[in-house]
């Protein structure tokens, strides 16, 4: 999978978790708790979300890894 | 035969839309089923019902408004015969459903309600008409109802993942919901007399633990703080009473069971607060699955009627980041809420030593009708206490 492929499929669920945002105007750069106003259990649903579809562990250590688009398609691409 | 009523939809929530029938006459209805979806202020409501029957008559008609205690439907009680009951037949709500309401009951072929799915897959009526409905095979899903049988929201969960919903209007709807947050605010502190007592809480132990328990856990399997703070306000609650119930026209009324509301913000200033049922009988595992699937069904637009007005007391955390410390609103006709800071870092005395450690702050206001600040003292002290022993809850 490129970086781009995965960042689709993390916008997918990221949208799947909270549906009334509007994958047309997340931004790569866009954090998912200070831009995007997701709380922790939306976090915790996206990273559940994350392992299945990619079938990667993301340790609790490694949330601030998949806290934006960019960041995270650049962290599963290394381990998908 | 029984009159199904518009149940309460929770705090100065006066009408719904009614914009969705999910049974016809004849079906077999359940407690819990949910029949009916109508459109508020918070969102759409799936409007579950009370009784076991038989579904007689639809008396209201989509497109409707419909105030609270309005009639819907007539249900057959099981072994009844079809008879008109005697009480619809006088409007119940003048300006909604009356008309709809025909003086002679159509007849209806006796359906006998069975068990299972012709599949021999437990689901309900409502599942199984939904499904039909969307052309999903009842195969192809997970029940999470008793037995695991298949419910509403399994095939609601399907149809959602397959088809993202649109969003019509998000400025207008949480307009709408802000209009609803003020009314019911504003009549809270109008009035209830507000007291506030606040806490600070050493979370070192909880902490500790929480990272412990996580680190070998599959994610769906992780606990988050939130859920180790609501477990506990749960217990502390069934400690010092006079925080959960409700006031009414004959004054308190407390509430044996703990239904614990969980402040949920959403996108662009809305705000709900959903019940937990029972949510000090809960192990933490299931109340943290309670969390995730009512912060979810939020997002989505997709409250229960029970869950929007059977909240006994209510608890709302600002999250992981923020300030560290925050009064809440009473929702009417409740007599407390618990709010929590972030969690984080704080200088604490210990052994007459200042240290920084894990802390979280705590307010509670509570109605000072019902109780005084003595009792409000010894509940963040019963909190606190359940928190020191994370293991326990």
């Amino acid at each position: 999978m490129t970086e781009d492929e995965i960042r689709r499929a993390y916008i997918e669920e990221l949208v799947r978790v909270a549906p009334d945002l509007d994958p047309a105007e997340i931004a790569g750069s866009d954090h998912l708790q200070d831009d995007l106003e997701l709380d922790s259990m939306d976090v915790l649903n996206l990273v559940i979300a994350l392992s299945k579809r990619f079938g990667v562990a993301i340790a609790e250590a490694d949330y601030p890894q998949i806290a934006t688009p960019d960041l995270a398609a650049a962290f599963l691409a290394k381990r998908v | 035969m029984a009159v199904f009523k518009m149940p309460s939809l929770g705090a100065d929530m006066e009408a719904g839309t009614l914009v969705e029938w999910l049974v016809k006459p004849g079906d077999p209805v359940q407690h819990g089923d949910i029949v009916a979806v109508v459109e508020t202020q918070k969102g759409a409501i799936e409007i579950e019902i009370f009784e076991d029957g038989v579904v007689e008559k639809l008396v209201a008609e989509l497109g409707q408004s419909l105030p609270v205690g309005a009639p819907l439907a007539i249900i057959r009680a099981p072994g009844e015969t079809r008879e008109e009951p005697s009480d619809v037949a006088a409007p119940v709500a003048p300006q909604a459903g009356a008309e709809a309401i025909s003086p002679v009951a159509k007849p209806v072929p006796p359906v006998v309600p069975t068990a299972a799915a012709p599949t021999g897959i437990p689901a309900s009526p409502a599942a199984k008409r939904r499904a039909a409905e969307l052309g999903i095979a009842l195969e192809s899903l997970t029940g999470s109802g008793p037995g695991g049988a298949i419910v509403l929201a399994d095939v609601e969960a399907v149809a959602r993942a397959a088809q993202p919903s649109p969003k019509p209007e998000r400025g207008a709807y949480l307009a709408e919901m802000r209009k609803a947050i003020a009314a019911a605010m504003a009549r809270s502190k109008r009035e209830i007399p507000h007291y506030y007592v606040t806490h600070t809480v050493d979370l070192t132990a909880a902490t500790d633990w929480l990272s412990a328990t996580n680190a070998d856990r599959p994610p769906e399997e992780r606990l988050l703080m939130g859920a180790l703070l609501m477990k506990a306000v749960a217990l502390a609650a069934r400690e010092e009473k006079a925080v959960n119930g409700h006031y009414g026209a004959d004054g308190f009324i407390p509430s044996a069971a703990i239904h614990l509301g969980l402040a949920i913000a959403l996108r662009g200033g809305g705000l709900v607060a959903p019940a937990i049922l029972d949510a000090d009988q809960k192990s933490l595992r299931e109340l943290m699955e309670a969390m995730r699937d009512l912060t979810m069904r939020a997002r989505a637009g997709r409250l229960k009627s029970s869950e929007m007005s059977m909240a006994t007391l209510t608890f709302s955390a600002l999250g992981e980041s923020g300030v560290e410390a925050m009064a809440g609103i009473i929702v009417p006709p409740q007599v407390a809420i618990v709010t929590a800071g972030a969690p984080g870092a704080q200088p604490l005395v210990r052994d007459g030593q200042v240290i920084a450690a894990q802390a979280v702050t705590l307010t509670l206001a509570a109605d000072h009708r019902v109780s005084d600040g003595r009792l409000g003292s010894k509940f963040l002290t019963a909190l606190d206490a359940k928190l020191q022993t994370p293991e326990e809850l």
